[in-house]
């Protein structure tokens, strides 16, 4: 059975404990995480978790049914099963000598993205877009030297008008 | 509303328990489990409840039972809920108290098997501070609990207790957990109870869609050859009287899983014994070549399938289960059918026309002729089959049974034969040892006029014999059983057949003398070695009123047979020499 990259909105009891019984469920069942988010949904109370993860079309309706056993999840949704807007944030701190600095802005300029910092011989590049679009800028970013990278994981909704 | 009935208590003590008056968190639980209608609860206390048990002090509205070990109160606390169909209730201490719960709160999840369990925790201040007798007993318990509380609000604590009910004994039952931390044990509030249960995330699938109904019996119709997989939660759902309706309207033969026995009466003619690895000839074969296999609250379980991918390969697959997540969990499923076990067979009894099934039928009898149950028995040596083939003449099947796990557990499932949900009380999905004894000692206190009967090995005996004190103190009249053959029997067993007689420490010598330790204890004891003795010990068992321990010696190198080994399909039996 093929293998597909899938993005979950789950949204779920702002509870203490509600993050490990999500993770510790894909981990004893032997679902993968690729990237996980949450954070406050629209309403009081409930956060959303947008998790990333590979599987085939078995083991994804798999793991919507095994969340919805839990008591602190009210809905499941697979962004992924239509379009929709799927976003991370990169930090990325780079070895920035003056003498580098302009192409590395060619560089960012291009990727639409900013810089948040400049320091003696360091930037801060901060970039936002899809997964793929991260990929390349860091990959474009590496023969300068990246001396950190912090990625936040997916965030993503619907478009249009459809909810999860 | 909880699915335990409130209705049973005295309008007195009703109203007495919901006065709106300020009490310790303490004393919300007792009232909380009282208005649950809890009347026995199976405990251990410790540092972090003593606020708890000093609310519990002269009480006398229901029974609070002192094991030995938090062991043996949670395995307790299961077999009372698996012979009553009510919320089994247990309490421990913080710490080791709630660890010592663990091996029980698996046992009672992977069963399916309603607890509301109740621990202590440190004080809400000293939590996370690794404290003396802290344990993060939410934490650890995450995976085998269907739900867990830390209370973190004594005005919560009525709220949580009826949402724990409501969620072990709903739906797919299993065990919740509520951890009280010590001050709000103490602490008190106004007392206010609400009858409704509003979980947002939580309703079960009762009702089942009538499309899929309607598709299963369309399938039934132009079936040949069905057969019925019957798992544990006909016996949950209480609907055993709905299963053989079905099975006498459409003609079906029916397989029951180890957990399923006593869901269906083993004496009906198209009832064809357990299948699986230590299933029947007529079970395994009917399985494997059926067309339609309609499975009905079993899930699959890969001791009933053995090898997935050569399991019922000729078969259409129906499943009918109120736990979602397990259909297509294991095998791929034609028709699902998602609610309550008795609510789908009654809708399905309301339609359903007999399956073209009297060749096919015919063909079960044969197997079943030819191929029966049977060991070779031996008049010089006590044969454990003989003993439980006699404890089943001997009681007309009417007793209820508990066992550990083991060889002894399996020789049970095949020679005694049940007629009656709630009777057969054995860990299937955990096998966990230790749990025949102190589950028995459950299923006598919420079944008084009953016979329980333990049947246990020589080795699982030893893991929570300390609960022989319960029985002596409180004359909790249970028949204990040891099938005492002196080993590890199944891991023996395994050693035998499949690593190639290689016995490697499974020579239980240094056992205790079964008779000496129930007297030792206060429990009278008995011994047999042959048959006329095993009758002899038996008559007198029975002609004692209180508990009784009866030592069995049997032959030491028995197999259960038919054997299915690892790797292979249910219709590669080693039939072994029982012919």
């Amino acid at each position: 059975m093929s293998t597909h990259r899938h993005t979950i909105s789950v949204l779920v009891n702002n509870q203490p404990g509600v993050l490990q019984r999500v993770a510790g469920l894909f981990g004893r069942r032997g679902f993968n995480i690729e990237s996980i988010t949450v954070g406050e949904s629209e309403e009081h109370g409930l956060s959303r978790m947008v998790i990333v993860t590979t599987g085939s079309e078995r083991t994804l309706e798999q793991i919507s049914k095994q969340l919805y056993k839990l008591i602190d999840v009210i809905k499941v949704v697979d962004l992924s099963a239509g379009p929709m807007v799927a976003r991370e944030v990169a930090l990325i701190k780079v070895n920035a000598e003056p003498a580098a600095r302009p192409e590395i802005l060619g560089v960012v300029e291009t990727f639409r993205a900013s810089v948040v910092d400049i320091g003696a011989s360091t930037m801060i590049v901060q970039a936002i877009g899809d997964t793929d679009k991260i990929d390349a800028i860091v990959e474009l970013l590496k023969p300068y030297g990246i001396r950190e990278l912090s990625r936040t994981g997916v965030t993503a909704m619907t478009r249009g008008l459809g909810r999860a | 509303m909880s699915a335990q009935t409130t209705a049973v208590l005295d309008e007195d003590l009703r109203s007495r328990l919901l006065k709106p008056d300020v009490i310790t968190g303490s004393e919300i639980l007792l009232r909380s489990l009282l208005l649950e209608g809890v009347d026995c609860v199976f405990g251990y206390p410790g540092g972090a409840v003593l606020y708890i048990y000093d609310a519990m002090h002269g009480n006398k509205d229901f029974n609070h039972l002192l094991t030995r070990h938090e062991q043996g109160a949670i395995h307790a606390a299961d077999g009372y809920a698996r012979s009553t169909g009510k919320v089994g209730v247990c309490i421990a201490t913080s710490g080791p108290g709630a660890t010592n719960l663990v091996t029980g709160i698996a046992t009672a999840y992977m069963d399916s098997v309603p607890l509301v369990v109740i621990t202590g925790n440190v004080a809400t201040t000293a939590i996370g501070t690794d404290a003396f007798q802290e344990a993060d007993i939410t934490g650890i318990t995450m995976p085998i609990t269907k739900h867990s509380y830390l209370v973190r609000n004594v005005e919560d604590l009525p709220r949580i207790i009826h949402e724990a009910f409501h969620i072990a004994n709903t739906g797919r039952k299993g065990p919740v957990l509520i951890d009280i931390p010590k001050d709000i044990s103490a602490q008190k509030t106004r007392f206010e109870w609400k009858e409704e249960v509003n979980i947002r995330g939580y309703n079960p699938t009762v009702q089942p869609n009538k499309l899929q109904v309607e598709r299963l019996v369309k399938a039934i119709e132009e079936a040949e050859r069905p057969v019925i997989l019957a798992g544990g939660g006909v016996v949950y759902a209480g609907a055993h009287e709905q299963l053989l309706e079905l099975v006498n309207k459409a003609r079906i033969p029916v397989t029951t899983t180890l957990l399923g026995l006593g869901g269906f009466p083993s004496g009906h003619e198209l009832w064809m014994g357990m299948p699986g690895m230590h299933g029947t000839f007529t079970a395994n074969t009917a399985l494997q070549n059926c067309d339609l296999l309609i499975s009905i609250g079993a899930r699959f379980d890969d001791r009933v399938t053995m090898a997935v991918k050569g399991f019922a390969p000729k078969a259409k697959i129906a499943h009918i289960d109120v736990d979602p997540a397990e259909i297509g969990k294991t095998v791929p499923t034609a028709i699902p059918c998602v609610g309550d076990v008795k609510a789908v067979l009654e809708l399905v009894n309301e339609k359903v026309k007999p399956a073209k099934s009297a060749a096919w039928i015919d063909q079960v009898q044969t197997w079943k002729e030819e191929k029966p149950l049977r060991y070779k028995d031996s008049d010089t040596e006590l044969k454990p089959q003989y003993v439980i083939e006699m404890i089943h003449e001997a009681t007309k099947g009417e007793a209820i049974v508990t066992t550990d796990v083991g060889q002894h557990q399996m020789w049970a499932a095949q020679y005694y034969r049940f007629n009656h949900p709630r009777s057969w009380i054995t860990s299937g999905g955990l096998g966990t040892m230790g749990f025949g004894f102190p589950s028995a000692i459950g299923a006598q206190m919420g079944n008084p006029d009953r016979l329980v009967v333990s049947i246990n090995g020589d080795g699982g005996m030893q893991m929570c014999s300390q609960e022989l004190a319960i029985c002596a103190i409180h004359n909790i009249p249970v028949k204990i059983v040891v099938i005492n053959n002196q080993v590890l029997g199944m891991v023996r067993q395994w050693q035998e057949i499949i690593y190639d007689n290689r016995y490697s420490h499974i020579d239980l010598a240094g056992s205790p003398d079964f008779v000496k330790l129930a007297e030792a204890y206060g429990v009278k004891g008995l011994r047999a070695t042959n048959k006329e003795e095993a009758r002899k010990a038996w008559q007198e068992a029975m002609n004692t009123p209180g508990p009784v321990l009866i030592d069995f010696v049997v032959r030491k190198g028995e197999n259960v047979f038919p054997m299915v080994t690892q790797g292979n399909t249910i219709d590669q039996m080693i039939m072994g020499d029982e012919e």
